[in-house]
Formats: structure tokens, C-alpha cells, sequence
């Protein structure tokens, strides 16, 4: 069969990913997700931090959407406030660490030798020790400062699967004879890495870095859970169901609200991270319908 | 082959022992045992509170590299050094670990086992109800943190246990204190508490493995060998069963030594929120009480568990392909 | 073969019923550009013991409609049309139903035994789950058993043991063996090949169409021998087909197709296959254009666009499969009534471009420049064991010790089975790094002594061609940067890239408006013709050509060779051409250097080593290579070599080739030994022409 001249690789992948409904839910729903998160407090009159002395523990009513909690507060705006730190931090978070893994894997895969060596005992001794169990020891260090220091750890310990994948594609990509024309023409192995080899792998990058957001976020909140991520003032997703379970069963909108926009989000970008993936692959079934 | 196990064992064993040090100095550093002494009242004198954080190895006076030697040389011996609470660490870990062991064994198999079945029918059954269904209740499962699958499970039992109106299920501890009864009605209590924590655990493995394998399997559908078993004559499930699911299930050994990491993690949750008093439990506490002792034990054997799952995925993946046996 | 069908003096061939009959036969798949009409109404029927050879190129619908028998197509795929075997409709019928025909009825060979084989069970075991799979009473151990037999008829040396192994641990041949093995296991009635010989080196294909005949006589089935060599058909084949567009566009005996050609596509197919037993400098003859896509076919014969002789009603009117003045010879052309009037051959129809006379045509040899000097060159690579801490343990000679040069303007053919050193020769040459041993001149610089800036300089000097358009040119990146990258490297400004980017695209016979295209808008032919550009980007004197044409299609391949040629004598270049193709080489090369085993076992002309081999070698790579000529290709009596080349970790003493040699097993006990002994150098066999082998004797094979 000769290839459909004309049809550019972008489209294809678009008009692949269009057809995958449950895919563009997931599209909707994070876009819907962000816009809340960011827009939503303003349609409130009540602050993150502001108290409401009238209404202690009230269940959700039309002067508190989502209700209020023990001292207060507005749930609304404190889910949405949280919402806000978890959207942040799981999207940096993957931005960081995908970024890390295309280097490390590509320089390991393409210099190979002792850099490879070197680079991937580091990965497998990363592997060995839970990255939760570290961020958790690690945490008393970031007490009281910037959590932007609890990206930094998060993307730190989560790029190493990635990291392997990208060595491996480096691997495979580093023998394709485009690359050896480079190579025989005397172009520089930098000029190679980023110009050949990682945009060559762009596709899995992006994928990867949207399963990672979900991956991200689930870290975050876990650590912030036990208290080990965000630290007061700040609140997350994760704090406030940390807060919330306590009294899951007896004031449920403690814990209804931001434990169901954290599962939203979570399979919204998976669902997201896998229509793509379809829609990238050439080879997976539904590409060719 | 045994060559090469020995080899790839030898490897891990490095790795741990890295790993646990790079524990123990993290945790020395960035724990601060000395809060927990000087913050009572009265304030007690630096002298009393360096003796007692001497004696306990924790005095962050000494360089942390000395007491690193302390702690490393009484682990050769068998010897974790003492908690916070000035009890043998050790004791502690042999009486915890059996709780986090049945816990994460008792996840892996069950997980590994349906994950894989329920994959394998996806993939051979793609674009049925029961692959849309499996794919996306596997998405919204993997979505729920342990945590709140964990809160959700409780309410869900509460719920039933109130409808039915005798407990069937429990939420606490692993079986219920001074129960009196025959050996069956003690282990009747055990998997009334068995049932949720598991189920915690569990679903979400059957999660993970089941994606994965139905990808695995559906990469290896529209292989030749498929196809050339068919055409002689094999039922295209025969052929599948018999020549593809072998190969599919070989990447899944590969994604059990990386899973089996967050599977731990898993178990943190799961142990703490239903109070089963094991290993992940025990580290939370004891990072909360600044045991450095404590903290550096659990940490090595996190890293031992995801060893013996590195080379149990190796093993696995010789046994599977004779392609790695030979090479 | 020929004797299994009786032709009575009138012409009519008296066939014994069809085992096999195909009517109509119509497959498609819906695909995101619209529906792909793969397979459009194609018939044919073979019976017990005949051998029907499908010719097409890439995308005809030759593999589709095989696998449209077996019933083994995606679900998405719709078949329609009439499958009858022993009388038996065959369409429609479910995958029970099917089950019991497959491999017992009829069986399939495909092309890559590697993958077709599954990796994690042993081979025997995959042929008792054959036998089993028809013959549920047979126990495990007789069909074990059984198994061991197939591998010993289908020639697996030591099979007992060979039954044992996995697929991996065998060579590219004996897992074809296998399959053919598999194939034959319940002795049916009709056997498939889709293409089993084109993933394998020429020795082994002879080896292997051998097997295919031992497999006929020990089962009589038909066999459908699909291909995209005529070559193989015309000496395996009693009757072929070619197919074009999904459809058969000419069909008879061997000799009909291949002597009456009544089909411009046919004849444009032979005319553009090199003939490895005939001196010819002439170009071939192209067929212009690419085949057609098969989404929304235009009305009209789908050959009419490269065809020059369309007419107008073939723009309008698809012709059907008629017959022709010879009974059982059809062909689907409006013309095929002016093609025998005339009795037009290739030449006749399709315009044959003009050569350029080479640039240094009247230069003896001797009073050219040298370009390239390898002398001595040996390459090794350390064996190692494991996989963290890595032990050498020994070392594998790829390339043992050659010497060869290459003058200014000519070009000298590399040949050799896989695994002969070439690659690493070229790689080695054009990595300009300090060999193992021995030195590479390049255009009198030894590489080894070379600083920085002039081996950078010197790089520029020489150009490199790949074997796989696909993958040689970077997907995401124009054809513009593409070509500009070299010189962009060697800081060449902007402007003066730009303005010759046009001119390479010019050159090679594209538009200077393709600049900002990418490469997967092009066809194969016009991206090697990329390829090529690119490698001429920095204007170098010598290039070479790793197998440039041998992923090309037949009718793609001619156009090509004849770039490469004009481009030789325009521009005064020299080529190092690898290839295993022997006729292309036969066609462009000056001198050719036999390998083997990391060593040149012999080198000469190309007349001289074709015409006239001296090596025993040499005669049989030649003689493994089929010729496109029936009358020729049955007369010819083929040198089978024994086994697999040996790994080059295992070299034999004395002469390497001496494990598979066919002259050494004839000669004397005192004659052995001195090829046990010695290690033989080359020896001058002509002028230009020398051997390495202890006994010389030159022989024709064609």
C-alpha cells in the first residue's frame, strides 16, 4: 500500500486522538479542571483563609457551597485553593522529571560506555529505595520553607522509569542509519542528541509526561497526607484528605469534594495520557479504523 | 543461568547496601532526635539529654559518619541499634515484618494473578463491553490513591455491616483483641479484618498488571507466530493462549520489579489507615518521633523487598525467555 | 516440475482438475485515507503438483490475497469472491471451520521465519503442535518423533539434537527450513509461500527453493510461490502470474510471460532487471512513476499513468483478463493485440535513456588517481561475557586482512552472504578511525596518522548512501535541512545552502520545490534519490553505496541505477557499491571483490570474476543467482554450497571457506591437506584478476 500522501503526521495524530470520545472527556474534563481551579475562586465571596464565625461544621448550603469545616472555613474555596497547589505541582512535576529522563536516558543511551554505566547504576540504586520512604525522611528539611523545594524532590525520584524507556529508544534510534548520515557528515554529537534524537522521541515524551502528571499528583498527595509534602499555610488535595477522612463518615462534604476532583484529575490525565498514546502509535489496533 | 542470577545478586546486594546507607545518613541528617528530649518540661539539661542521645547513638554532635560506623557495624551483627523509646530495634522489625509481609504477598499474588487474567481477556475480547468495562474501571481505580480507596472501603463496610446488622466486616487491627472461641471462629475474625486492607491493596494491582497485560498481550496478537500457528492449524485462542500469552507475560515480570515499589508505598497507607501494626506503619511513626534507628531499618528493608522482586522478576524472565537463558 | 503437466500438441494444457480455485477474489480495508481495495477480482486455480509463481511488487495485493485463503486476514479486513479448495467453498466459512483446512489442506510459508516462528518454544515442539493439531490421537512422543523425520527431510543436519533448540539459536535459512518443515507436516495439498526467500542470502535461496522441491515430491502439493523475483520464478515456476493494482495483469506458462510478453508493465519489469550473465552497458529501462494508490482508484487501467503506450480508452475503461493468440496466455491490456503484432520487448516500448560516456572513459586504469587505498585492513571486535562486569574473552576477526583500492571514476562492486565483513569494511572506511591493522588511504591520507582538522577535511570527501530510504532520512526534519545539514556542519553559509539544495534536487531528478517537504511525502524511490543527494551535498570524490537499491522495487530499482551511473560520469565519482544483488553489481561495477568469512577471496573485473570464476566460492555465490530467463534458468546446473557461513569466531584453519567447499570434498587426501594447512592468498588468475584458492579453476556458471 503506498502512504497517503498529503496527510501530515500532526493531523493524523489529531484526527486518531478526535476519535477516541473517552480520550477527549478526559481533554474536557482536565481544561474544565484547570478553569475551575484557577477562575472558580472568584465566583465565591469567601477567601482561602477567611473564617465564617457564624458557620461551624455547616453541610453545603447556598452561603457555602461545599459547606464549612470545624473552625470555619470555606470548603469551596479551600478545595479550590487546594486544587490549584496539586494542578501546579503535578504538572511541574512532570515537566521536570521527563525533562530529566529524556536527558539522562538519551546521554546514557547514545554515549554509552562507562556514562551509560555510570548513569544507570544511579537509576537502579533510585529504584531500590522508595521514593516515597526518602521524600518522607527528607521532609523535616523542607518544613517552613518553599514548596517548590517538594517539586524538586517529587521530580527528582520519579524520572528513573522514564529515563530507562528513553535510553532504550536511544538505543534503538542511535543504529537508524539518519543518524549515522549525521555522524558521517561530521556532525557534532550535541547537535545530534537534540536535533535527531529527542525530537524523534518527542511523541513518547509528551506521552510520558502526561502519565506522569497523574503519577505526580498521586505522590503529592499521598506525602501531604501523612503531613510529609505541603506544609501549612499551604493547603493540597492531599492535606485536606487528610483532614477530611477523620470525619469522612459523619460530615462527608469534609471529604466528598476534594477526594472526588483528586480522582477526576488523576483519570482525566490518564485518560488523556492514553488516547494519545493510541493516536501516536501507529501500530495499535484502532489506529488503522 | 545461575551464573548470571549470581551475578545480578551480587549487583542488588550492592545496590542495598548503598541504598540502606544512603538511608540511614538521610534520615541522621534530616531527623532531629534531639527535639524529642529537649522540648519537655522542665527543660532538661544538655548534659542529661546528650547522655540519653549517646547512649540511643542519636547525638547529632558526633559526626554523623561515626555514628553511621556505630549503626552499620551492630547491623553485621544482627544488632539495628535501639528506638527512640530505647527498645531494640530489631525485635520491633522481626515482630512487624510478618504483618507487611502476608499484607504485600498476599497483594502481589492476588493482584498479579487477576491483573494478568483480567488483561489477557481484554486484549482477546477488544472492543467488547468487557474491555471497555475492564479499561476503564482499571483508569478509575488507578486514579483512587490508597488512601482515599482505603476511606471509601471503610464507609462502603460500614454501610453494609449497619444493613446487616452484625459486623462482616472490620476496619481495625488484624483480628479482634481477647476474642475467645474455637480455632475456626479466630480464623473467621482474622479474615473479617483481612478482607478490607487487602481489598485496598489489591484492586489496585489488578489495575496496574491488567493494563499492562492487555497492551503486552495485544502487542503480541498481531505477531507472525501468531498467525503462523493459526495457519496450522490452531483456533486463533489456542494460538493466542498457547503462543502469545507466554510472551505477554514476560514484560509484565519486568513491571512487577518496578511496581512492587509502589506497592510498598501502598501498604504504608493501607497499614496505617486500618492499624495493622507493620513496617510501613512503623516507619511513618517513627519519621513523626525522629527515630533515626528505626527509620533507617525500614528503609533497608524496603530496599531488601524490592531486591528479592528485582531478582524474582529476573528469574521469571529467564524461566519465560529461553532467548535471555542462553545469552 | 514440468513433467507433472502434459501440453498436447495443439496447445492445450490438460490439467488434472484444480486442487486450488481462486474466482473473483475481492479484499479490502477501511483505513483512515478511505477504503483500501487491496485484492480487486483476482482468479487463478493451480492443481496437485503444479507450481504457480505471483510476481508483483510491493502493495500488488500478492501476500493479501494468499492470507485472504488461509482466512487469516484482520477482522477488519472484508473478503469477498469465491475460495474453493478440493471443490470445497471455503469463503465465509468460520474459524472452526478453517481451522480443520489450515496446514492440512493448505499450508503457508511466510517470509520471516524469525519472527513466525514463537521465540519461546523449541522448533520441534512447534512442529509436533503441528502434527497434533490435525492428529489429536497421535501421542506427544510419536509426534516428536515425526518432527525429528521433517527436520531431517527439509536438511537440518544432526536433527535429533536441532529439534531441541529454539528458534534464536538458528540461522536465517535453517528457520525457513523449519517452516517449511511445519508447512509440510500433515501433507497437504496445497502449499503458500509468501516470499520465503527474500529475507535470505542468494546461497541459501538456492538451498531453499532445493527443499521446496524435495517438499513437493515428498507431499505433491501445489505450491503458490508468491515473489518479486523473476528470477526465482523463472526457474521454479510452471506458470506465473503478475500482479499490478490488486489485480492479475498477465498470466501463462513461464515462457509466455517472460518471451510474449503482452503487458507493458511485464515487459517494463524485465527490461529493468539487470542480468547478471550478460555484459551490458546500456541503462535499463525504468518504468517512470510509482504504483498507484490503492484508496479511490481512478477509473481506467491502473498502469496507464507510467504506461507509454496508453491510449485513450485506457483512461477510461480498466481492461479485463483476456486471452490472448496463445491458449492459457492472458493478459488485461488494451494493447496487448499492438504489443504482438509487433512483438514488442522492453526496449521497444519503454524509452532508454542515454548514457553518458564516464568521465575518465579513455583513461587506462593504471594512469588514474587512486582514491582509495585499504591495505592489510583487519577489524576486530572483543568478545565479551556478561552483563555488568564485562569479561573479554576472546576476539572475533569481522574483516581479516584485505587490501583493495578504488581509482578516480570507477566504481568496485563489495559482494559477499551476510556476515562477510562488508559492512564492517565500509563502516570501517567511512568512520576514518585507526584500524585494528592495516591502513586506509583515502585520497592518499592514511586514516590513522589523521588530526582533527583533517580528517574533517577529508570526511567532506566522502559521501555515504543507505540501504533503507525509510529510515535514512530523519522524519521530522524537511528535505531542505536535510541536505543542508552536512554543509551546515562544515559551516557553510546560509545562502550558498540554500541555492545548492536546489541544484542536488535538481540533480538527482527532483524539484527544487520539494524543499520544504518532508520525507514521508515522497516514495521510496524518490527518498533513496534523496539519500543520494545528501551524500553528494558536500561534494565528495568517492562514495559509497551500502546496498542502495535492494529496498527498492523492481520497477523503482532500474531508474536509480541509472541515476547512479550518470551521476558517476557527470560528476567524475567513485563508488564503492556493497551489495548482495549480484546483477546490479554485474551491471554498474568495474572491478568486483568477493568476500568471505572477513576476507576478499577474489578480485578482478567484473568480467573476469563473472564470466570466468576462479574460486570455488565465487562459482557458487554466481550459481546461486537466478537468471531471469526460463530456457536459460532450467538448463543450468546449480553449485549448492553445504550449511550456513560459520560465525567468524569459528574460522576453520588453513582456507576458511574449506568447511563448505565443493571443490575441496573432490580432491585428493595430499590436495586436502594443503587447504587444512595453508591459509591461501590471492593469486593472480588474468591481468586484473586474482583468487585465493590453493586450486584455481575458472568456470562458467551461467
Amino acid at each position: 500500500m503506498t502512504e497517503d500522501v498529503g496527510v501530515s503526521r500532526g493531523r493524523l495524530v489529531l484526527r486518531r486522538f478526535r476519535r477516541r470520545r473517552i480520550a477527549l472527556f478526559g481533554l474536557v474534563a482536565i481544561v474544565f479542571l484547570v478553569l475551575f481551579a484557577f477562575l472558580g475562586p472568584s465566583l465565591s465571596k469567601w477567601n482561602y483563609s477567611q473564617k465564617d464565625y457564624n458557620a461551624f461544621l455547616q453541610p453545603p448550603s447556598a452561603q457555602h457551597w461545599f459547606g464549612t469545616t470545624q473552625i470555619g472555613a470555606d470548603v469551596y474555596a479551600q478545595t479550590l485553593r487546594g486544587l490549584q497547589k496539586s494542578l501546579v505541582i503535578g504538572f511541574l512535576t512532570a515537566i521536570i522529571s521527563t525533562g530529566l529522563a529524556a536527558i539522562v536516558g538519551a546521554a546514557a543511551g547514545y554515549y554509552g560506555g562507562w556514562t551509560d554505566r555510570v548513569l544507570m547504576w544511579f537509576v537502579d540504586l533510585l529504584l531500590v529505595l522508595p521514593s516515597f520512604l526518602i521524600i518522607a525522611i527528607l521532609s523535616p528539611t523542607f518544613q517552613g520553607k518553599t514548596w517548590l523545594l517538594f517539586v524538586v524532590l517529587l521530580a527528582g525520584f520519579s524520572w528513573m522509569i522514564t529515563a530507562r524507556i528513553v535510553r532504550g529508544l536511544t538505543l534503538s534510534l542511535k543504529e537508524r542509519e539518519f543518524v549515522r548520515a549525521a555522524e558521517f557528515m561530521g556532525v557534532s554529537s550535541r547537535t545530534i542528541l537534540f536535533r535527531h534524537l529527542l525530537p524523534n522521541m518527542s511523541s513518547i515524551l509528551i506521552i510520558d509526561a502526561t502519565i506522569n502528571v497523574g503519577g505526580a499528583i498521586l505522590a503529592e498527595t499521598g506525602l501531604s497526607y501523612f503531613g510529609f509534602g505541603v506544609q501549612p499555610p499551604d493547603v493540597s488535595l492531599g492535606t485536606l484528605i487528610a483532614d477530611g477522612t477523620k470525619s469522612a463518615l459523619t460530615y462527608p462534604w469534609l471529604f466528598v469534594f476534594c477526594g472526588g476532583l483528586l480522582i477526576l484529575t488523576v483519570l482525566a490525565v490518564s485518560l488523556v495520557g492514553d488516547g494519545l498514546r493510541d493516536a501516536v502509535d501507529p501500530n495499535s489496533e484502532s489506529s488503522r479504523l | 543461568m545461575v551464573k548470571f542470577m549470581a551475578r545480578r545478586f551480587l549487583n542488588y546486594l550492592i545496590l542495598v547496601i548503598v541504598a540502606t546507607s544512603l538511608g540511614y545518613l538521610l534520615a541522621a541528617v534530616s531527623l532531629n532526635p534531639r527535639s524529642n528530649f529537649e522540648g519537655r518540661n522542665p527543660a532538661p539539661p544538655k548534659s542529661s539529654v546528650d547522655a540519653k542521645l549517646d547512649a540511643l547513638n542519636l547525638n547529632d554532635e558526633t559526626p554523623v559518619l561515626t555514628r553511621f560506623k556505630t549503626w552499620a557495624g551492630g547491623v553485621v551483627h544482627g544488632d539495628f541499634g535501639k528506638s527512640i523509646d530505647n527498645q531494640p530495634v530489631s525485635s520491633e522489625m522481626w515482630r512487624r515484618m510478618g504483618v507487611s509481609l502476608r499484607l504485600l504477598l498476599v497483594g502481589s499474588v492476588l493482584g498479579g494473578f487477576f491483573g494478568i487474567a483480567l488483561g489477557t481477556i481484554s486484549a482477546i475480547k477488544q472492543y467488547s463491553a468487557v474491555d471497555y468495562g475492564a479499561t476503564l474501571g482499571s483508569f478509575v481505580l488507578l486514579a483512587i490513591p490508597v488512601f482515599l480507596l482505603a476511606v471509601l472501603l471503610k464507609v462502603a463496610a460500614l454501610n453494609i455491616n449497619k444493613w446487616a446488622g452484625t459486623p462482616i466486616f472490620y476496619y481495625t487491627g488484624e483480628f479482634t483483641p481477647g476474642l475467645q472461641g474455637s480455632w475456626w471462629d479466630h480464623t473467621w475474625d482474622r479474615f473479617q479484618h483481612f478482607i478490607l486492607p487487602t481489598l485496598s491493596l489489591v484492586l489496585g494491582q489488578i489495575a496496574f498488571y491488567g493494563l499492562y497485560q492487555r497492551n503486552a498481550m495485544l502487542d503480541v496478537l498481531g505477531s507472525d507466530f501468531i498467525r503462523t500457528a493459526q495457519a496450522k492449524g490452531l483456533r486463533r485462542r489456542t494460538a493466542i493462549i498457547r503462543h502469545g500469552l507466554r510472551l505477554a507475560l514476560i514484560p509484565m515480570a519486568t513491571f512487577f520489579a518496578y511496581e512492587f515499589g509502589l506497592l510498598l508505598t501502598g501498604a504504608t497507607f493501607t497499614e496505617k489507615i486500618f492499624g495493622w501494626h507493620g513496617m510501613g506503619e512503623w516507619f511513618i511513626d517513627s519519621v513523626t518521633k525522629n527515630d533515626v534507628n528505626a527509620v533507617a531499618t525500614v528503609t533497608m528493608f524496603a530496599a531488601v523487598l524490592v531486591l528479592v522482586a528485582g531478582m524474582m522478576a529476573d528469574l521469571a524472565v529467564a524461566i519465560l525467555d529461553p532467548r535471555v537463558r542462553s545469552s | 516440475m514440468t513433467g507433472l503437466i502434459t501440453t498436447s500438441t495443439d496447445g492445450q494444457t490438460s490439467v488434472p482438475a484444480p486442487v486450488l480455485e481462486i474466482a473473483d477474489l475481492r479484499v479490502s480495508f477501511p483505513s483512515e485515507a478511505g477504503t483500501v481495495e487491496a485484492v480487486r477480482g483476482l482468479s487463478y486455480a493451480v492443481s496437485a503438483g503444479e507450481v504457480l509463481g505471483i510476481v508483483g511488487e510491493s502493495g500488488s495485493g500478492k501476500s493479501v490475497s494468499a492470507l485472504a485463503i488461509m482466512g487469516l486476514l484482520p477482522d477488519r479486513a472484508r473478503v469477498e469472491g469465491s475460495i474453493r479448495f478440493g471443490g470445497r467453498e471455503l469463503a465465509g466459512l468460520g474459524d472452526k471451520a478453517l481451522t480443520d483446512i489450515r496446514g492440512s489442506g493448505i499450508a503457508m510459508v511466510f517470509q520471516d521465519p524469525l519472527s513466525a516462528l514463537t521465540p519461546v518454544y523449541t522448533v520441534g515442539s512447534q512442529i509436533a503442535e503441528a502434527i497434533r493439531a490435525h492428529h489429536t490421537d497421535t501421542s506427544r512422543a510419536a509426534a516428536a518423533d515425526r518432527a525429528v523425520d521433517l527436520l531431517k527431510l527439509v536438511g537440518i543436519p544432526n536433527p535429533a539434537v536441532r529439534a531441541k533448540s529454539f528458534p534464536h539459536e538458528f540461522s536465517g535459512g535453517m528457520r525457513q527450513r523449519v517452516m517449511i518443515a511445519m508447512a509440510i507436516a500433515n501433507d497437504p495439498d496445497v502449499i503458500l509461500a509468501d516470499e520465503p526467500t527474500t529475507a535470505l542470502d542468494v546461497t541459501i535461496q538456492a538451498q531453499i527453493l532445493e527443499v521446496f522441491h524435495t517438499a513437493q515430491e515428498a507431499t505433491g502439493a501445489a505450491i503458490v510461490m508468491i515473489t518479486h523475483d523473476l528470477g526465482v520464478v523463472a526457474g521454479f515456476a510452471d506458470r506465473v502470474m503478475v500482479m499490478y493494482a490488486g489485480r492479475a495483469v498477465e498470466t501463462g506458462t513461464v515462457e509466455d510471460a517472460f518471451y510474449r510478453s503482452r503487458m507493458p508493465y511485464t515487459l517494463g519489469l524485465l527490461g529493468a532487471l539487470p542480468r547478471p550473465d550478460l555484459e551490458t552497458r546500456e541503462p535499463l529501462t525504468p518504468v517512470e512513476g510509482n504504483p498507484p494508490s490503492l484508496v479511490g482508484l481512478p477509473p481506467g487501467c491502473p498502469f496507464a499513468p507510467r504506461c507509454p503506450l496508453k491510449i485513450d480508452v485506457c483512461e477510461t475503461v480498466e481492461p479485463p483478463l483476456a486471452p490472448t493468440a496463445v491458449p492459457g496466455h492472458q493478459t488485461a491490456c488494451h494493447r496487448s493485440g499492438f504489443l504482438e503484432d509487433g512483438d514488442l520487448k522492453a526496449g521497444d516500448v519503454f524509452p532508454v535513456p542515454a548514457a553518458l560516456p564516464p568521465a575518465l572513459a579513455g583513461v587506462p586504469r593504471e594512469q588514474r588517481p587512486v582514491v582509495l587505498e585499504v591495505t592489510d585492513l583487519v577489524r576486530t571486535y572483543p568478545l565479551t561475557t556478561g552483563s555488568i562486569f564485562r569479561r573479554t574473552i576472546g576476539e572475533v576477526r569481522a574483516v581479516d586482512g584485505i587490501s583493495f583500492d578504488v581509482r578516480e571514476g570507477e566504481t568496485l562492486g563489495l559482494v559477499g552472504e551476510s556476515g562477510c565483513g562488508k559492512t564492517t569494511t565500509i563502516n570501517e572506511i567511512m568512520s576514518l578511525a585507526t584500524p585494528s591493522a592495516g591502513t586506509i588511504k583515502v585520497l592518499g591520507q592514511e586514516t590513522g596518522s589523521l588530526d582533527r582538522k583533517q580528517r574533517r577535511k577529508i570526511r567532506r570527501q566522502l559521501g555515504l548512501v543507505f540501504q533503507d530510504p525509510n529510515a535514512s532520512l530523519d522524519p521530522r526534519l524537511p528535505i531542505g535541512d536535510i541536505l543542508g545539514e552536512g554543509m551546515k556542519a562544515y559551516g557553510v553559509p546560509v545562502a550558498e545552502r540554500r541555492s545548492r539544495v536546489s541544484e542536488l534536487l535538481t540533480l538527482v531528478g527532483l524539484g527544487p520545490e520539494h524543499v520544504n517537504r518532508y520525507p514521508a511525502e515522497f516514495s521510496g524511490g524518490q527518498r533513496q534519490r534523496i539519500g543520494i543527494a545528501r551524500a553528494l551535498s558536500l561534494e565528495p570524490r568517492l562514495v559509497v553505496l551500502d546496498e542502495p537499491v535492494s529496498a527498492l522495487d523492481v520497477s523503482i530499482r532500474a531508474g536509480v541505477v541509472n541515476l547512479l551511473e550518470d551521476l558517476r560520469a557527470r560528476l567524475g565519482l567513485s563508488y564503492v557499491f556493497v551489495a548482495h544483488d549480484l546483477s546490479v553489481v554485474r551491471h554498474i561495477a568495474d572491478r568486483v571483490a568477493v568476500m568471505y568469512l572477513g576476507r576478499i577471496v577474489e578480485l578482478g573485473t567484473v568480467a573476469d570474476v563473472f564470466d570466468a570464476p576462479a574460486h570455488p566460492y565465487t562459482q557458487a555465490l554466481l550459481s546461486a543467482v537466478p537468471v531471469p530467463d526460463p530456457r536459460q534458468e532450467r538448463a543450468r546446473k546449480r553449485i549448492l554450497l553445504e550449511g550456513d557461513l560459520p560465525s567468524p569466531s569459528e574460522v576453520p584453519t588453513g582456507c576458511r571457506f574449506r568447511s563448505r567447499c565443493p571443490l575441496y570434498a573432490t580432491l585428493l587426501e595430499d590436495h586436502q591437506a594443503r587447504c587444512r594447512d595453508d591459509d591461501p592468498v590471492l593469486t593472480p588468475q588474468g591481468p586484473d584478476h586474482t583468487a585465493a584458492c590453493h586450486w584455481p579453476e575458472a568456470r562458467t556458471v551461467f
